[in-house]
């Protein structure tokens, strides 16, 4: 579904990503793991066409996401909750999620989904996006872009600084988009959320793939996670 | 006379500066606010509102009130159209970078300022305006205790100067809800939010800037057209407007646009308080003096919220 070839992206002279490839099929969760500073938020912002790509492609469906502008990339189905949740602060919850529907046109049906998923969203809906707990805020974030409908969501930590309960219901949703043919990609960094939701695991250094394996294998063997990551 | 009715006249030229200075340094804000873009060239989009207003009003003849209407609609699209068109040529080509926005934003206002120049000329011209009566202001005095009207001599205003700050109001109340209850607006706020998200989210950057840059510089140009039957138009004339508006932009917090009124209002009363009463130059330095001390002891401005 979601194919990334031989990606190369250099902050001015610093290469951060050589020839990274990923592949995500739908219905699946790939997870992408590595240290601190390995490409990894780099990699999810280059697939949103966020910084310049020096060669490699994103194809999505057989379309070459990467040869398109920057804001016409969501608009193939790209839904993009980025670290640190990147919200309109000052906008309600409700604008930031008419964002989210403006980006594919989705009607008020998706949002009555999306909001039945996030009840406690529906009663914030005129609260600022700013005023929001944590919790809230990446439920929101999460909400914002399933509201574009999508067909690859990239999360990157969504589970950063939450309460187990949070971890849970987001946890709990990523799940339910596997369950309808959602490619995922994700990035966490605790590892025991790692292999409890993903099908696969791509470990990455220094913007370079090391393997890709199966998570079974890897619930089955943990040494593996400690040869790439050190833990 | 006593001081009262020089007080209120004052306070009227200066609710006059005041209402100019808004629309253009909310204007200039707007700029600043969305596209991060210090545009050094705004003086010189109000300039050639100015400039345009005489040509379209000396074209058209007839009553004067026909020619003005027709310029104080049609100048600001104009003037719109040319700063979007900058934006899509000059600024898109640098990548709206804060830097090299600003020597490509010089380099307009130069372009702008002798190519009106070599067209208009350097005479300072006159627009008549649509209206003009004078109305004497009444004060009220005490006689036997009692507090009573009267119309001291010479204390008067135009119908044309109140219209001025009523149109002004209008347009600002316009711009607040154009931004705060529109698709666009939305789409401008979320850009000034985040602009790495907006384009995550489908929001067309590149469209949403040459939007923004061509409103700003049409609310300068909408100032300049309602200004100039008051203050003739000249090729120069871009300095003053440019720097009242960012003295105007600092004292409010740069990209708040509530705070870019208010500070206007405050400016421009004081402006015109300060003119009558001490001297012009008086007033100027203690608008550059409070830009100091503003930068020095609230740098976000008065209301500007601090970025982390």
């Amino acid at each position: 579904m979601l194919e990334v070839n031989g990606l190369n992206v250099a902050y001015g002279r610093a290469r951060v990503l050589r020839d990274l490839s990923l592949t995500v099929r739908a219905g699946e969760i790939l997870c992408l793991l590595g240290r601190n500073g390995a490409g990894k938020t780099t990699t999810m912002k280059a697939i949103m066409g966020l910084l310049p790509l020096m060669s490699g492609r994103v194809v999505l469906d057989g379309q070459v996401v990467s040869d398109l502008p920057p804001h016409q990339v969501p608009r193939t189905g790209i839904g993009y909750i980025p670290q640190g949740r990147g919200l309109f602060a000052d906008l309600t919850v409700a604008q930031n999620l008419q964002i989210g529907l403006m980006v594919r046109k989705s009607g008020t049906q998706v949002l009555d989904d999306v909001l039945d998923l996030f009840p406690r969203l529906r009663e914030r809906l005129h609260q600022r996006a700013q005023t929001l707990s944590g919790g809230e805020q990446q439920m929101l974030a999460t909400a914002r872009a399933l509201c574009l409908e999508p067909r690859v969501l990239l999360l990157d930590e969504p589970t950063e600084g939450l309460q187990p309960s949070m971890i849970e219901a987001i946890r709990e949703v990523i799940v339910m988009m596997r369950a309808r043919g959602v490619a995922v990609l994700l990035v966490e960094q605790r590892v025991d959320a790692v292999l409890s939701v993903a099908d696969r695991v791509a470990f990455i250094e220094n913007g370079r793939n090391l393997e890709t394996l199966d998570a079974a294998r890897l619930r089955a063997d943990p040494a593996i996670l400690e040869r790439h990551l050190g833990v | 006379m006593e001081i009262g009715p020089y007080l209120m006249l004052a306070s009227l030229e200066g609710a006059v500066t005041a209402a100019v200075l808004a629309l253009t340094a909310v204007g200039l804000s707007l700029v600043f606010g969305v596209m991060r873009v210090v545009n050094v060239a705004h003086g010189e989009f109000f300039m050639l509102g100015a400039v345009l207003a005489w040509w379209v009003t000396s074209l058209i003849g007839g009553h004067p009130a026909l020619g003005f209407a027709v310029a104080l609609l049609s100048v600001p699209v104009l003037v719109g159209l040319l700063a979007a068109a900058a934006d899509m040529t000059v600024l898109k080509r640098v990548s709206h970078d804060p830097e090299r926005t600003i020597v490509a934003t010089i380099g307009i206002l130069y372009i702008l300022q002798q190519v009106t120049l070599m067209t208009y000329g350097p005479d300072a011209r006159p627009v008549v305006p649509p209206f003009n009566a004078r109305l004497a202001l009444p004060w009220v005095e005490f006689v036997g205790g009692r507090p009573q009207l009267y119309w001291p001599w010479g204390l008067s205003t135009t119908s044309y100067k109140l219209a001025v700050i009523g149109a002004a109001t209008l347009v600002l109340i316009g711009v607040w809800l154009g931004m705060t209850r529109t698709r666009a607006g939305l789409l401008m706020r979320a850009t000034q939010m985040d602009r790495d998200m907006a384009l995550a989210f489908g929001i067309p950057v590149e469209r949403v800037y040459a939007l923004v840059f061509g409103l700003g510089a049409g609310l300068a140009a909408m100032a300049a057209v309602l200004i100039v039957p008051i203050q003739q138009a000249h090729y120069l004339m871009g300095g003053d407007p440019l720097l009242l508006s960012f003295i105007v932009v600092i004292i409010g917090g740069l990209g708040s646009l509530p705070g870019t009124v208010v500070a206007a209002i405050l400016i421009g009363l004081s402006d015109g308080i300060i003119s009558v009463f001490f001297s012009p130059t008086l007033a100027k330095i203690l608008a550059t003096l409070l830009v100091a001390l503003v930068l020095v002891f609230r740098p976000q401005g008065l209301f500007g919220e601090r970025r982390t």
